[in-house]
């Protein structure tokens, strides 16, 4: 595997059967992603942008093919060792943030901390530093039901990056902000790919999304695609 | 934070749900602990009876007499320990609603059969030659707040005396109490002879005789012997032990017990389909944040533990609200109904039945849901949503 690819895929085929039928979404499906490349999806709906991102997160597995990360194959992890593979190395960003809504903001953002083993005081840090670099540090008693949407996603935010990892995966994270919102959003996105090294994919419809991406690929029933003029 | 914080506040999220859920599953429990103590209450004569005492009444029914010629009989009988003999009197004292158990025995014999009754040295003797002596137990002198020397009258609904009167004079010879604290000492005892000398239809008979044997062992062929003896008689006898004497007195009112159960088994199961229903509803309405918890890389396993925690957590609140509450309720019918009723308590084995089946509770409501977020699937899950 080439020492820059964070995630290299091959071959990589994937179907979902819906009653007797089969519905093949990926057949063959090439890719990289290099460490340190904030990378957008984009495509029509339906072109199976979740799907890719859900192999990628390991959410999903593969029907055919090998997904790498680093230098391990995870597509033959059973459920179990996903579920561990993606508490230390995914943070997960959703179009409607996902918080839960019994929880206030600082307790959102601890959550995947309940997955390690560091002691009460080191999270409480944590939390207060991830809330700090999202701008929310006033807010962290505040539930999600008392925030605005953009203040939401930035807690879902905090809560990706809270337990420091490697690549951060966002389907449609702006899907649901206004324009200025929207931005903020994706500077802070950027503020993470390039100060802290973040590996970013990003899945969009949004052409201006993907501007602060650095790179963009377009995906087309189940084939990526040169970008249309 | 640690997941039972997470539990606490998933099961804390609806207020109204969480106040009607636990209330419901207050009354099963207020009800369990209520209809357990009772049931133990009126099973523990059964418990305590000796294992080697028998009853022999008439076969009719144990309100007929026996003649008095059979006592010397049944003791004549191999196997045969003590033999004493007893005639109801019933009796209230000052008036109709203050009934007072009491009961004619035959002075001579009663604390050898009955001897997990304690006197006093010397109490006896005295009583025994002490034609209108009594002897109250020690929970109903207590009750009464007789003392030895108080003269106490006795009146009849059922007897009549040969001059007229209804009423009888007693004399408190001494106070008898229990080798154990369940031991039944809420009756009082004076003489058979005294009783059948004074009353209107006096006779040479007894209400029913009471033995023990040398050895439980022969308990059965004993009272084979004793009723054989008597078969073809003018009065037949039927002999059993004192357990299963008990236990038919209870079974009288065992039909009544049978609908208690059923009316508890009754409430316990809507309430256990209700509670059920609403912790299937609840993780339902979870099904996005679950599948998000999942994401974020809890196990399964983790979940499906959590939700069953939370049901239990649910049955235990209600729960030992509700055996509080049946405590509090039996330890104030206790003070009422201590004379018929003398071991109404809700005890530590009651109270350990009930937290067994809490959990019990909490398991079989949280178990489908618990299974349903364990089998929850990211991708279907956010389909659906
Ligand atoms: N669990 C599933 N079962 C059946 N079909 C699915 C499932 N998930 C996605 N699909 C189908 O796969 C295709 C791609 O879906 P998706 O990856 O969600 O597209 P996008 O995110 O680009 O809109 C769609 O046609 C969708 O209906
Ligand atoms: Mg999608």
């Amino acid at each position: 595997m080439n020492d820059n690819n964070i995630f290299e895929l091959k071959q990589v085929e994937k179907s979902f059967n819906k009653g007797k039928e089969s519905i093949s979404i990926f057949e063959e499906l090439n890719m990289n992603i290099k460490q340190g490349e904030f990378l957008a999806i984009m495509g029509p709906s339906g072109s199976g942008k979740t799907t890719l991102l859900n192999l990628l997160g390991g959410v999903d597995q593969p029907t055919g093919g090998e997904v790498w990360f680093d230098d391990a194959r995870i597509d033959s992890l059973n459920e179990g060792q996903l579920a561990k593979w993606r508490a230390n190395n995914i943070g997960f960003i959703f179009q409607f943030y996902n918080l839960m809504p019994m929880l206030n903001a600082a307790r959102n953002v601890e959550l995947p901390l309940l997955l390690t083993n560091l002691s009460g005081s080191e999270r409480d840090k944590r939390v207060a530093t991830a809330l700090e670099l999202v701008g929310l540090a006033d807010r962290a008693k505040h539930m999600p039901s008392e925030m605005s949407g953009g203040q939401q996603q930035r807690v879902a935010i905090a809560r990706a990056i809270v337990s420091d990892p490697k690549l951060l995966l966002c389907d449609e994270p702006t899907g649901d902000l206004d324009r200025k919102t929207a931005d903020e959003i994706l500077e802070m996105l950027q503020l993470l790919n390039r100060e802290f090294g973040k590996t970013i994919v990003m899945v969009t419809h949004d052409p201006s999304a993907a501007k602060y991406a650095t790179h963009t690929v377009h995906l087309d029933k189940g084939q990526f695609v040169p970008e249309e003029a | 934070m640690n997941d039972f914080y997470l539990i606490v506040k998933n099961l804390t999220r609806k207020k109204m749900r969480l106040v009607l859920t636990s209330f419901a599953i207050f009354i099963a429990f207020l009800i369990f602990g209520s209809v357990m103590a009772l049931n133990n209450a009126l099973n523990s004569g059964v418990e305590m009876s000796a294992d080697n005492r028998l009853v022999v009444t008439n076969k009719i029914n144990f309100t007929q007499p026996l003649p008095i010629a059979y006592v010397s009989k049944v003791k004549s009988v191999e196997g045969v320990k003590d033999v004493t003999y007893a005639n109801w009197f019933g009796g209230y004292y000052q008036e109709p609603a203050n009934q007072v158990i009491t009961m004619a025995v035959d002075p001579d014999s009663y604390f050898d059969v009955y001897s997990e009754l304690i006197l006093e040295p010397g109490v006896k003797e005295r009583w025994q030659k002490h034609r209108t002596g009594i002897l109250v137990g020690e929970r109903m002198a207590q009750a009464k707040n007789w003392k030895v020397g108080d003269r106490i009258p006795v009146s009849s609904n059922i007897f009549s005396q040969k001059s007229g009167g209804h009423t009888w004079e007693f004399d408190i010879d001494g106070i008898f109490k229990g080798q154990d604290k369940q031991t039944d000492t809420n009756y009082m005892v004076f003489h058979h002879k005294y009783f059948m000398e004074t009353q209107a239809w006096g006779g040479d008979y007894v209400g029913w005789m009471i033995f023990t044997t040398t050895d439980s062992a022969l308990n059965e062929q004993v009272a084979k012997v004793v009723d054989e003896r008597f078969a073809n008689s003018a009065a037949e006898t039927e002999t059993k032990t004192e357990k299963a004497f008990n236990k038919a007195f209870i079974e009288q009112i065992g039909n009544i017990g049978l609908i208690i159960f059923a009316v508890v088994f009754m409430a316990f199961f809507i309430i256990l389909v209700v509670v059920g229903n609403t912790m299937v509803l609840a993780i339902r309405e979870r099904t996005g944040e679950i599948a998000v918890l999942k994401t974020l890389g809890f196990s399964s396993k983790r979940i499906f533990n959590m939700v069953l925690a939370e049901s239990c957590l649910l049955s235990f609140l209600g729960g030992v609200l509700g055996m509080l509450a049946a405590t509090i309720i039996v330890k104030g019918a206790s003070a009422e109904l201590a004379s018929f009723l003398p071991n109404l308590i809700l005890g530590q084995s009651v109270w350990l039945q009930g937290l067994a089946y809490m959990l019990l509770f909490g398991l079989i409501t949280g178990i489908i849901p618990a299974v349903s977020a364990l089998r929850l699937n990211i991708i279907t899950a956010f389909n659906r949503i």
